[in-house]
């Protein structure tokens, strides 16, 4: 096989296996081509995630391991764009808590240019400290009453502030393009957390940049599990608006019901298929527009500074490039990709769940796809991301047809059997480390290597 | 009256938890601070090895709670304590021989060392849970407290009651003996010295006829016995829970952070700081103003700086100024 | 005549298997007891030399013995056992431990009773003992060249290899370093070194090399080093 025709054959197997899933029953395959696409969306979500990874890994060596923060702050932004504003809860508090927030802003601000100008000493520990107190008490007075107000309406739907889409309560599902105008916010919002984090551990070692993404990802899913004003926290949002038609309307549609007709087929599931394609063409679309936009800056002087700087810093540095400051710019791209990518994804469950936010689903998993792809190769990650979803959902039934292979022998009802069996669902976990190791160690340049 | 009822109830609410979470995030980030000094990286599967760790202890625990085997009051997992460290020191030791040993021997950058943490900790995280469950285990047996809080309210005629739990006051001791151990170790033995002299200055180490191997494998096994007394006594003190260990993560690497990386005495002083930090702005102080202040000054609310959904931001928050003011940490650390 | 006590003979070669070649047909000998000097210009391959010695460099031709036996493909670990003791440049000390724990870290080979040696360095380098449970670090740069020396002679070495031991400490304290190296000599030690302060090493020195691109360019001892016109206009300006 020459190096030439590597990727493209890669590729056509990935597909071979989506086409296998939607026509074949044998083995772990479904056989349904409604999953076989469901797949695909979540695939072509997470291939999105590992090209942002990659251009932090694989660009400038960057460990961020807060992936499932920014993508939370994604999700956490169509809810904030594509939901209709609650009624009353701007003048019940909503303003009242942008007010606090701006309190709390300024107080730092503040904090900073006082410990920039005081001298050190006492003074200023005591001066900094008494302006902190000051500032935190005052944020919390205006803010709880704020929060207070939002939260009392009607806590059982919404309780939320809500968004900004125009349609009202009741007409706010005719405005799915508000969806599409989330996700760049949701780029934009992961983009600024990457930034205050970057701004703080860059420069230094790179175990720090890796244990602060660590924290922030820890910190903005507990904002966004714990304040109820802003996405109802773990009470979820549902009934997200779409992009996309609706399957109902697709079926009431005479049009599309006379089509589905014609090829013969279900009208329901033609409906849901048709809705997961459409999903898969914009998906797609995005992944296409930011694979050209990768590629075209990898080949660019930006991209080869970038690969120069991350092959040798110290010689980067020699040479007069600000490396800290491209780390950063490289960072925050990298991460505004994944919130766009996870404001993507929320909309295309439809719901904003911040309790299914895991670390190692939605961290180390990419991880996994970037390493296994092939870090520093835009392709490699995609291809990555396809493959690796594809066995993420795949592994516990092959899981489970392993377990059910070494317990053939054993009878039914031994604790041992069940034990096993019920422990299928953390082969996951323990596959996913052992495929990272492997690769890491034999092959370190991923299915297709940088050129 | 009411000031002595103040400082009971701020002891009792504030200083003997914060003192028993400091102690245990000491003895966890003492370990990070270890491999870092001689293996020069952080190691992300610190949390879920102490999770391992905890569980090879909470097994034999079971097992001798099925024979009746008991020292009460003192609870069984201590006398299971010693298998559980040498099961883990046995897993890290091949931990290293299988992933971290290839790393070394290439002179890989430390970030790869830390990517293959990442796969170490996924490992032990699925084995944990395929071995133990992902759910809550109980283990504890035994007194449950040194003091109960009624006793104590008989005993001084105080509003407010004093409770010492069994597993604080383990800790604590646990703690300073394994302090004291690790310090005369570190600085009284040869192999101790070593360690730190490899730590120091790896190459002069070298050339002075310190066997790298050694070192790492003795820093191995302290670290497994560190990390298992860390995991043990947070089960104990709290629960045992695998998502909770991997939670820990973050205030131990705040900890070690925050005292300076590669120095012990930074690692417990640090484990401290953010204990305490960690405790008493989580914690609703109305209890201990309603003693100090006259009823008019009483707090409304529960005076609670933030609620304690947000502790890990606390610990993120330290260490984001520790990095910013100061990245070496209170304690000379090795390295920015 | 018979081999010199230490010799690096004929050596060729560079760091690293591919690397290019830094020394081609250089030769550095040392007898029992004596101090030989190697100086030259910058990069002219003087620490590389010293290196190649002790083992830090692959050698495409030549050899190295010591005392008569061929210690070509030793590990500079295994030199140190051989009787070899290395000073590094920088680096050479273990900054956060004390005096006493450097020395004993120097040591750390032997498997027989140290103090007494640690007392030799400590009547050799008396500042050493009034600062011996001082952290190394926080020493003056002439004290910590001294514990650097200390720490080496740990082993009990027969040669002592320094590598510029006099960057960056005053005159004053260089000259007082040199008195002590000269001391170490006349206990039976041999010693090479590299040195920057090309005219006071040679001074001292039973033997000198003048190292140009990696090639020998004068041999012969310090004095008549020091007498010859080339090499003082080249050298020693003047």
């Amino acid at each position: 096989m020459t190096k030439d025709m590597r990727t493209p054959i890669l590729f056509a197997v990935m597909a071979l296996l989506f086409i296998l899933e939607g026509t074949t029953s044998f083995w772990v395959f479904s056989g349904s081509w409604n999953t076989s696409l469901a797949i695909l969306n979540m695939a072509l979500i997470s291939a999105i995630m590992a090209l942002g990874v990659n251009l932090q890994w694989g660009y400038a060596g960057l460990f961020n391991v807060g992936i499932m923060g920014f993508v939370a702050l994604g999700g956490l932004a169509t809810v904030l764009i594509s939901m209709p504003a609650t009624p009353g809860a701007w003048t019940g508090g909503g303003f009242q808590i942008v007010f606090s927030l701006l309190l709390g802003a300024g107080t730092v601000a503040a904090a900073i240019s006082l410990f920039k100008r005081m001298a050190p000493g006492r003074n200023r520990g005591i001066a900094l400290f008494a302006l902190l107190a000051i500032g935190f008490f005052l944020f919390r007075y205006v803010f709880d009453g704020g929060v207070e107000g939002v939260e009392a309406i009607n806590p059982a739907s919404t309780g939320n502030i809500g968004g900004l889409n125009p349609g009202g309560p009741d007409g706010y599902k005719d405005h799915g393009y508000m969806a599409l105008i989330a996700w760049p916010v949701g780029g934009l919002l992961a983009a600024g957390a990457a930034w205050i984090v970057g701004k703080t551990a860059l420069g230094l070692r790179s175990d720090y940049l890796a244990i602060a993404t660590l924290g922030i990802a820890e910190i903005v899913l507990a904002v966004v599990k714990n304040e109820d004003w802003l996405a109802r926290g773990v009470k979820n949002v549902i009934g997200l608006p779409r992009p996309v038609p609706y399957e109902v309307d697709l079926q009431n549609s005479a049009e599309f019901v006379a089509k589905a007709e014609s090829w013969g087929a279900d009208v329901t599931t033609a409906s849901t298929i048709a809705v997961k394609l459409s999903y898969g063409l914009l998906f797609t679309a995005v992944l296409l527009v930011l694979l050209v936009l990768a590629q075209l800056s990898l080949k660019s002087p930006w991209g080869r500074m970038m690969r120069a700087i991350r092959d040798n810093e110290v010689a980067a540095q020699a040479m007069g490039k600000n490396v800290t400051k491209r780390h950063l710019q490289i960072f925050v791209l990298g991460s505004a990709i994944c919130g766009l990518a996870g404001a993507m994804m929320t909309t295309l469950d439809g719901q904003l769940t911040p309790g299914s936010y895991q670390p190692l689903r939605f961290t180390f998993l990419i991880w996994v796809m970037v390493i296994v792809g092939g870090s520093g190769n835009n392709f490699g990650s995609v291809l990555g991301g396809l493959l690796i979803w594809f066995f993420w959902i795949k592994v516990e039934p092959i899981g489970n047809w392993l377990m059910q292979v070494v317990t053939f022998g054993m009878e039914d009802g031994s604790s041992l059997k069940a034990h096993l069996l019920n422990s299928a669902a953390h082969m996951r976990l323990f596959s996913m480390g052992i495929v990272l190791l492997l690769v890491l160690r034999f092959s370190p340049r991923g299915l297709i290597p940088e050129k | 009256m009411d000031f002595l009822n103040a400082i009971v109830a701020l002891s009792n609410f504030v200083l003997i938890p914060a003192i028993a979470y400091g102690s245990q995030l000491a003895i966890g980030a003492l370990g990070v601070t270890m491999i870092y000094g001689i293996l020069r990286f952080s190691n992300f599967a610190h949390g879920d090895s102490m999770a391992f760790g905890a569980m090879i202890t909470i097994f034999v625990t079971w097992w001798f709670q099925s024979m009746g085997v008991s020292i009460s009051p003192l609870p069984t997992a201590l006398l299971a304590l010693p298998f559980g460290i040498l099961g883990t020191a046995l897993m890290v030791l091949a931990t290293d021989r299988m992933v971290y040993r290839f790393y070394r021997q290439v002179k890989a950058k430390p970030i790869v060392f830390v990517m293959a943490s990442l796969g170490v900790m996924f490992i032990m995280n699925g084995v944990v849970r395929f071995l133990i469950g992902p759910g809550e285990q109980r283990f504890a047996d035994g007194a449950r407290f040194i003091i109960k809080a009624r006793d104590f309210k008989e005993m001084t005629g105080l509003r407010e009651g004093l409770a010492f739990k069994t597993s604080q006051g383990i800790t604590v001791i646990t703690a300073i003996l394994i302090v004291a151990f690790l310090f005369w170790f570190l600085n009284k033995t040869r192999t101790g010295k070593s360690m730190r002299a490899f730590s120091d200055n790896e190459d002069l180490a070298l050339l002075s006829g310190i066997n790298p191997e050694r070192v790492v494998m003795v820093t191995w096994i302290i670290v497994a016995s560190l990390i298992t007394i860390a995991g043990v006594l947070y089960g104990l003190d709290k629960s045992f829970k695998p998502f909770t260990y991997f939670q820990l993560l973050l205030p131990i690497f705040a900890s070690a952070i925050v005292g300076g990386l590669g120095n012990p005495l930074g690692a417990i002083a640090g484990g401290f700081v953010i204990a305490f930090s960690e405790v008493t702005i989580t914690y609703a102080w109305k209890k201990v103003a309603v003693y100090l202040l006259p009823e008019a000054l009483e707090p409304s609310g529960l005076a609670q700086l933030l609620s304690t959904d947000y502790k890990f931001a606390v610990s993120f928050v330290i260490l984001i100024v520790v990095l910013l003011i100061k990245p070496t940490g209170l304690f000379k650390g090795q390295s920015v | 005549m018979a081999d010199p006590f230490l010799i690096g003979d004929n050596m060729t070669g560079g760091y690293g298997r591919h690397g290019p070649d830094i020394l081609h047909d250089c030769t550095i000998s040392v007898e029992k007891g004596e101090i030989a000097v190697i100086v030259g210009p910058n990069g002219a391959g003087k620490s590389t030399g010293m290196k190649a010695v002790f083992g830090m460099l692959n050698l495409r031709q030549g050899a190295v013995r010591l005392d008569g036996e061929d210690i070509t493909n030793l590990s500079p670990q295994a030199r140190v056992y051989k009787g070899m003791g290395f000073v590094p440049q920088t680096h050479n000390i273990f900054g956060s431990m004390s005096v006493e724990e450097n020395l004993e870290m120097g040591g750390f080979i032997r498997t027989d009773d140290i103090s007494e040696t640690i007392e030799q360095v400590y009547e050799l380098f008396p500042i050493l003992r009034e600062k011996r449970n001082q952290a190394a670090g926080e020493l003056s740069g002439g004290q910590r060249q001294q514990v650097a020396v200390g720490r080496a002679l740990m082993t009990k070495p027969s040669v002592l290899m320094l590598d510029e031991p006099t960057a960056g400490v005053s005159p004053i304290v260089m000259d007082e370093l040199f008195d002590r190296i000269i001391e170490v000599a006349k206990t039976g030690i041999s010693i090479l070194m590299v040195e920057q302060n090309a005219r006071q090493a040679l001074e001292i020195a039973d033997k000198g090399y003048v190292l140009v691109q990696g090639r020998n360019a004068h041999t012969g001892t310090g004095k008549s080093l020091l007498a010859d016109p080339e090499v003082r206009q080249s050298f020693l300006g003047g």
